[in-house]
This record gives structure tokens, C-alpha cells and sequence, in this order.
């Protein structure tokens, strides 16, 4: 009895890891039909037979990766929902930062160019500071 | 300097509207197809009428057939079903249905009320071709040539236009190649 149970805890617990891993899959997975949500997401019933298909390799013994690269292989780069990072993604992935980066250097060459423009502006010859002297006087 | 000051909002504007030209007249729901020049890939289903005819990917060995994705639930099958009449009667190419998430009664009462123009029809009642070949939404069609590889991908109804001007043509440049060999 004692085995019995133990054995039955086993097997749920197997399936319980196998179950979060089509999960897993599952989200990584776009569907075809309603392309903005995940297989484990819609209720198509092309990502339902899909989601089925994920659960079947998974519980054959096939990685996560396999079962990526199975639906990849049918259906293109367009079924992972997020891109990888490959020669026609790269504009994509990098851009964000790219910005980011340019925007910095631009805001640091305008502020190096103010702060030298202030160092060309001439100090105040001796007139001028006593007109300065003056209306600072007269104000109090 | 002072010119590329003025005009970079127009530059970024123009960038913006060559972006959106491409994005927004792209029809999504057409993904390229990953299967073309690869063979049909391998599956064991029943035949729509004779559940006990397996069918595999052999089938399309020694002639070139046009593979036609169909349910009895598709809308736009009903549509595009005239057009498969006529070509089933013009004897152009072999046409090998795939009933794809049906049941047999719904399927055959289906063809019993449209015709049936179809040499062989795959039972798929889950998908599993039909995600094999990367089918997204039926009706969508495949040329498969003499060797049983996949050459040409149609999504959506086969029209007078799209018969006459794409798929007849490459039916004609698959025959030759057949010729050639």
C-alpha cells in the first residue's frame, strides 16, 4: 500500500513537471490563427491540436528546445513569440539600445558645447562691473 | 548643416512612411511558407471514405497533385469549391483533399451536397497533417511535384485568377521538369 502510493505520487509529480514544461512551450508559441496570443492562451482550435502536439513530444522524452524547433520548422520564425536574435532581427533587437546610446552621446556633445561656449564669453571689463556694482547697490 | 537641421523631420517622416507602407499593406495572416522544395512530411492517416485505407506520404509519389485543405465548417471552402469542380473535371492535376478537423459524416454530407471533385481526401480530425505541413486557416492549397516534394504554397480560395496565372503555370514547368527527367 505503502508503494502504491509512493509510486502514484512519483508518476503526478512527473507529470506535474511535465505538464509546466508544455506550459512553458506553449507560451513561447504564437497562434497561427490568432497570432497575437500564445497556443496556452487561445482557445483556436488549431492551437488546441498544437498545444496536444507540445504535450505529446514533451511526454516522448524531446527537450523544450525540440518541440520550439518542431513547430519553428513548420511554421516559421512567425510561431516563436519572441524574435530570435539573428541577422534579419538584429536591427530589431538593437535599436532600442542603439537609441538609447545615440541619444546619450548627442546630449553629452551639445552639453560639452555649451559649457565651452560659456568659457568663450569675455569677462566683464572694469566698467562694466562697476555699472554692475552699481545697480546692484541701488536695488537694496 | 543648417540645411540637414531643416530637413531631418522630413527625413524622419519619410523613414516613418516607408515603414508603413511595408507594415500596413502586408497582409499578416499570409506567413511564407517554410515547407516549399521540402517532401511531404511523413504521416499515417485514413482515407475520408474508407476508414481503413491507410494513406502516407508515399501517396504522392509518381504524379503531381494539388493538395486542397478543406472542412465542412470552412466558409471560404464553399466558395472556392466551384473552382475545384472545375479543375477536378478539366483532369489538370491529380486533387488530394485533406479534410481537416471533421467529422466523417459532416465531411461526406458536405460532399454530397457540393460535389465531390477530389481523387483522395486525408481524414485529419486532429491536425495532425495539417500542422505538419504548417497550415494556418483553410482553404489553403500545395503543389506537390512527381517526387512528393512540396514546390508551391497557396493561402486562401484558389481563384479563376490565381489558377490561371500561378498555379497553372507551375503545373506546366512541373511537367516539363518531369519530362526532362
Amino acid at each position: 500500500m505503502f508503494f502504491y502510493t509512493l509510486s502514484v505520487a512519483q508518476t503526478t509529480a512527473e507529470s506535474d513537471e511535465l505538464e509546466i514544461r508544455a506550459r512553458n512551450v506553449g507560451h513561447a508559441l504564437r497562434c497561427v490563427v490568432c497570432q497575437n496570443q500564445s497556443i496556452e492562451e487561445s482557445e483556436a482550435s488549431l492551437a488546441k491540436d498544437m498545444k496536444l502536439i507540445v504535450r505529446e513530444r514533451i511526454s516522448a522524452g524531446e527537450t523544450d528546445a525540440q518541440v520550439i524547433e518542431f513547430m519553428r520548422e513548420r511554421y516559421g520564425d512567425y510561431v516563436l513569440l519572441k524574435p530570435p536574435f539573428q541577422p534579419n532581427t538584429y536591427l530589431l533587437w538593437c535599436l532600442p539600445a542603439g537609441l538609447v546610446f545615440s541619444m546619450c552621446l548627442w546630449f553629452l556633445l551639445i552639453a560639452r558645447k555649451r559649457k565651452s561656449e560659456t568659457f568663450l564669453v569675455a569677462p566683464l571689463s572694469e566698467e562694466e562691473k562697476a555699472v554692475l556694482k552699481n545697480l546692484m547697490d541701488n536695488e537694496t | 548643416m543648417r540645411l540637414f537641421r531643416a530637413l531631418w523631420p522630413l527625413l524622419g517622416l519619410l523613414s516613418l512612411v516607408i515603414f508603413l507602407a511595408f507594415g500596413l499593406t502586408r497582409d499578416p495572416n499570409i506567413l511564407p511558407s517554410e515547407m516549399i522544395d521540402r517532401p511531404v512530411p511523413a504521416f499515417a492517416l485514413s482515407e475520408l471514405y474508407e476508414a481503413e485505407r491507410e494513406l502516407s506520404q508515399d501517396m504522392f509519389l509518381g504524379e503531381i497533385s494539388l493538395i486542397n485543405v478543406f472542412g465542412s465548417w470552412c466558409i471560404a471552402c464553399e466558395v472556392e469549391h466551384a473552382k475545384l469542380m472545375e479543375i477536378s473535371q478539366s483532369e489538370a492535376i491529380k486533387l488530394v483533399g485533406i479534410d481537416w478537423r471533421d467529422t466523417r459524416e459532416n465531411g461526406q454530407n458536405w460532399l454530397k451536397k457540393n460535389g465531390n471533385p477530389y481523387d483522395v481526401i486525408i481524414f485529419d480530425a486532429d491536425s495532425r497533417l495539417v500542422i505538419e505541413l504548417g497550415v494556418t486557416g483553410a482553404p489553403e492549397s500545395f503543389l506537390v511535384d512527381e517526387m512528393g516534394r512540396i514546390r508551391y504554397k497557396h493561402v486562401g480560395i484558389i481563384t479563376n485568377n490565381i489558377w490561371d496565372d500561378i498555379l497553372l503555370p507551375i503545373i506546366q514547368t512541373l511537367r516539363n521538369e518531369s519530362l526532362e527527367l
